[in-house]
C-alpha cells in the first residue's frame, strides 16, 4: 500500500506535472496495450517494423545529433547486424535469441573501425566519407555471392517468435529498452560531454575531455544498437538482403532523424512512428501506391519548411515553457516555475529560438 | 585492353568532371551539401529524352531547352526550398534529399521505371591507338573540356567570377564589401545545375535513362569532392580523372569488378582521407567562424 501510495506521488510529481512527459507514458501504456485490445496482424506487422527502425533512428540520433559525427552511411552497422546473424543462425544453426547478440557485437566492431577511420574528419567530410563504407560493404557483398547470396540475400531464417503479436511484443519491448537505455546515456554526464564535442571539439579537449576515445565509444554503441535493430529486422522479415545496406536506408534514416530533431532521442523515435506507418498506410490505397514516396517527401519538406529544428521541438516549445531563473521545464498553463516559483515571463515571440534547448 | 581503359576513364572522368566541379561550387559557395545535384542530372536527362524522342525536337534544340529549362527550375527550388531553412543546415540537407525523392518519384509516375534508351545524336565512330571510339563519347569529352573551360573563364576572368570566389572565400566579408550574397549563391547554384544538366544531357544517349540513374553518380561525385578536398575546383577535377581511371581498371582488369568498381573508388577515397583528412587540394581545417 505504501509503495502504491509512493509509486502514485511519483508519477503525479514528476510525470504529470509535464505535458512531454505524460504524452510519453501515455505512449508507453498504448505500445504494451494494444495487442490487447486491438490485434490485428496486418497492424502488428507494421507496429513491429516500426519499432525496428525506432532503434536504428535513435541510433543514428546519439551520433549525429548528440556528438555531431553526422552519419551518412548509418546502413552500414543494420546492415552488419542483418549479415551477421543471418549468416550465424543458418550457417551455424544458432538460435535467433543468441545471433542476435551475435549481430549486435559484429556491429559494435565495426562501429569501432569505422570511427577509428573517421576520427579525423569534421563536418561534411565526415558524412560523406561515411557515406561510402556501406556501399563498399555491398560491393563485396556482391564480388561474392555464393557467400552472402547477391541480389537475393539469404532467406529461410527461423523467427524469434511464432505468433505476430509474440513478434510484436518482442520488437516493442527491446525498443523500449534500447531507446530508454540510449536516451539514459544521452541524459546522463556522458550526453554532457557529447554535447561539447558537437558544439566545440576543440574546447572540449582542452577541458581535459579524451574526446578520441568519447567519439570512438559513441561510434560503438550506435552501431551497436543500430545492428541490434539489423538482427532483429533479419529475424522477422526472414531474409537478410542487399537492401539493408543500401544508400536510401542511410538517408532514410537521416530523414527521420531530422524530421523528428535531432539531439533528442525521442524525436526520431517519434519521427519512425509517424512516417513509417503513414507511407505504410498511404502504400495500402491502390491510387497511392505509386506515389507514396512522393507524399511521404513533400511532407517532409513542408513540415521542415515552418519547423526547421524538427517536429518534437517545435511541439515541446508549444506545450511546454522554460523557466528563465533555474531553466526547467513547465507545462504551457502554468503562470509561476513549479519548481523555483519564478515567474513564467509570457512567451516572447521569437525568443524561445534563441533561449530555447538545443 | 590498355586503350580501353585509357579511353573509358577519360570519359567518365569528364562526366564526373562536370558533376563534381558543379557540387563543389555550390558546397563552397553557398555551404549546401546538394545531395539532389544528380537529381538534376537525371531530371535533364529525362527532359532531353522527351524533348527528343516525344516532340522530335532537334538534338541541339532539346538538349539546349533541357538545360535552360532545368537550371530555371533549380532556382526556383533554391528560392523556395532552400533558402527559407538556409540556417539549419540540417534542414538543407533533408530539404535536397526530399527534392532529389521528389524528383525521382515525380519521373517514375511519368515514365515508367524501366530503362529508356535514347538515340545517338552522332553515329559513327573514330579509331585511335586502334580502339574505335564512338563520336558520341567524344562528344561527351568535347563538350566537358568546353563546359569546364567556360567555367575556368567565368570564374577566373570575369567580375562575377570574383565575386563567387569571394563569397566562397569568407561571405560575411564579402557581404561587407558590397556584394550581395544572396544573389551570388543563386547564380552558384544556377552554373552548378547547369553543369549538371549539361552532364546529364550528353550521357543521356550512352548510358540507359532510368528514375534511379542518380544515385550511383551520386556517391561517385561526392567521393570525388571528398577526395579532392570539399569546395575545390582543381581537387574536383583532377579527384574526377583518378576515380574514372580507377573504375576503368577495375572494370577492365579485375574479375567481378563490374561490382566492385564503386567499392574499390570508395575505398582509395578512404584511403586518401586517412592519409589528408582534408582531401588532396583542400584548406586545412580552420575553425568555423
Amino acid at each position: 500500500m505504501y509503495l502504491l501510495r509512493r509509486g502514485w506521488a511519483e508519477l503525479r510529481n514528476e510525470v504529470f506535472v509535464l505535458p512531454s512527459r505524460t504524452l510519453v507514458l501515455a505512449w508507453v501504456i498504448a505500445l504494451l496495450a494494444l495487442p490487447v485490445v486491438y490485434g490485428d496482424p496486418y497492424v502488428m506487422r507494421i507496429l513491429t517494423m516500426t519499432c525496428i527502425f525506432a532503434i536504428f533512428a535513435a541510433s543514428w540520433d546519439l551520433l549525429a545529433g548528440y556528438t555531431g559525427q553526422v552519419n551518412f552511411g548509418h546502413a552500414l552497422f543494420f546492415g552488419a547486424g542483418t549479415y551477421t546473424s543471418a549468416l550465424m543462425s543458418l550457417k551455424l544453426g544458432l538460435s535467433p535469441w543468441a545471433t542476435i547478440w551475435a549481430g549486435a557485437a559484429v556491429a559494435f566492431f565495426f562501429g569501432f573501425v569505422v570511427g577509428y577511420l573517421c576520427l579525423r574528419l569534421r563536418g561534411s567530410y565526415l558524412s560523406l566519407a561515411t557515406l561510402a563504407f556501406p556501399l563498399i560493404a555491398l560491393g563485396i557483398l556482391f564480388a561474392f555471392p555464393d557467400f552472402s547470396g547477391g541480389e537475393l540475400g539469404i532467406s529461410g531464417l527461423r523467427r524469434l517468435a511464432v505468433t505476430p503479436t509474440a513478434n510484436y511484443y518482442v520488437a516493442a519491448i527491446s525498443m523500449l529498452v534500447a531507446v530508454f537505455a540510449l536516451w539514459l546515456l544521452a541524459d546522463s554526464k556522458v550526453g554532457i560531454v557529447l554535447h561539447a564535442i558537437r558544439d566545440d571539439e576543440v574546447a572540449a579537449r582542452a577541458s581535459g575531455i579524451n574526446t578520441p576515445r568519447y567519439k570512438l565509444m559513441v561510434f560503438a554503441i550506435a552501431a551497436a544498437a543500430a545492428g541490434f535493430a539489423g538482427a532483429l529486422f533479419a529475424h522477422y522479415l526472414r531474409v537478410a538482403g542487399p537492401s539493408t545496406l543500401e544508400v536510401a536506408l542511410s538517408f532514410q534514416v537521416v530523414i527521420w532523424g531530422i524530421f523528428g530533431g535531432v539531439a533528442t532521442v525521442y524525436g526520431p523515435v517519434a519521427a519512425v512512428f509517424i512516417l513509417y506507418p503513414l507511407t505504410e498506410w498511404l502504400g495500402s490505397f491502390r491510387a497511392f501506391g505509386e506515389l507514396r514516396l512522393l507524399i511521404f517527401a513533400v511532407v517532409v519538406l513542408l513540415v521542415l519548411l515552418f519547423m526547421p529544428r524538427g517536429l518534437t521541438p517545435w511541439v515541446r516549445d508549444k506545450i511546454e515553457t522554460q523557466c528563465p531563473r533555474c531553466k526547467q521545464r513547465n507545462g504551457v498553463w502554468r503562470k509561476i516555475c513549479r519548481l523555483c516559483g519564478a515567474a513564467l515571463q509570457p512567451e516572447v515571440p521569437g525568443a524561445q529560438r534563441l533561449v530555447g534547448h538545443q | 585492353m590498355l586503350q580501353d581503359i585509357l579511353v573509358t576513364g577519360l570519359v567518365n572522368g569528364g562526366v564526373y568532371a562536370l558533376l563534381a566541379i558543379g557540387f563543389s561550387l555550390i558546397f563552397g559557395v553557398a555551404r549546401i551539401v546538394n545531395i539532389a545535384h544528380t537529381a538534376f542530372y537525371m531530371l535533364a536527362a529525362y527532359c532531353f529524352y522527351a524533348l527528343l524522342v516525344k516532340t522530335g525536337l532537334g538534338f541541339l534544340l532539346s538538349g539546349v531547352i533541357a538545360v535552360g529549362a532545368v537550371t530555371l527550375l533549380s532556382v526556383l527550388c533554391y528560392r523556395l526550398v532552400i533558402e527559407p531553412v538556409r540556417e539549419h543546415e540540417a534542414a538543407v540537407l533533408i530539404a535536397t534529399i526530399a527534392l532529389a525523392l521528389i524528383f525521382q518519384e515525380l519521373m517514375l509516375f511519368s515514365f515508367g521505371g524501366h530503362y529508356l534508351g535514347i538515340p545517338s545524336t552522332l553515329e559513327g565512330g573514330v579509331r585511335f591507338l586502334g580502339v574505335s571510339i564512338p563520336y558520341q563519347r567524344m562528344l561527351i569529352l568535347v563538350v566537358a573540356a568546353a563546359m569546364l573551360t567556360g567555367v575556368w573563364f567565368l570564374l577566373y576572368r570575369t567580375r562575377l567570377g570574383l565575386a563567387i570566389r569571394a563569397t566562397a572565400n569568407d561571405l560575411e566579408v564579402a557581404n561587407l564589401m558590397g556584394m550581395n550574397v544572396n544573389r551570388v549563391a543563386m547564380i552558384a547554384v544556377a552554373i552548378s545545375v547547369a553543369l549538371a544538366a549539361v552532364a546529364g544531357v550528353v550521357v543521356a544517349p550512352v548510358f540507359v535513362v532510368d528514375p534511379f540513374m542518380w544515385l550511383a553518380p551520386l556517391v561517385t561525385m561526392l567521393a570525388i569532392v571528398v577526395l579532392g578536398g570539399l569546395g575545390s575546383l582543381k581537387g574536383s577535377l583532377i579527384g574526377a580523372l583518378i576515380i574514372g581511371y580507377v573504375e576503368a581498371i577495375t572494370v577492365f582488369a579485375v574479375p567481378a569488378g563490374a561490382y566492385l568498381k564503386g567499392a574499390v573508388a570508395l575505398g582509395i577515397m578512404v584511403v586518401v582521407l586517412l592519409a589528408r583528412p582534408e582531401g588532396l587540394f583542400g584548406v586545412a581545417f580552420e575553425e568555423e567562424r
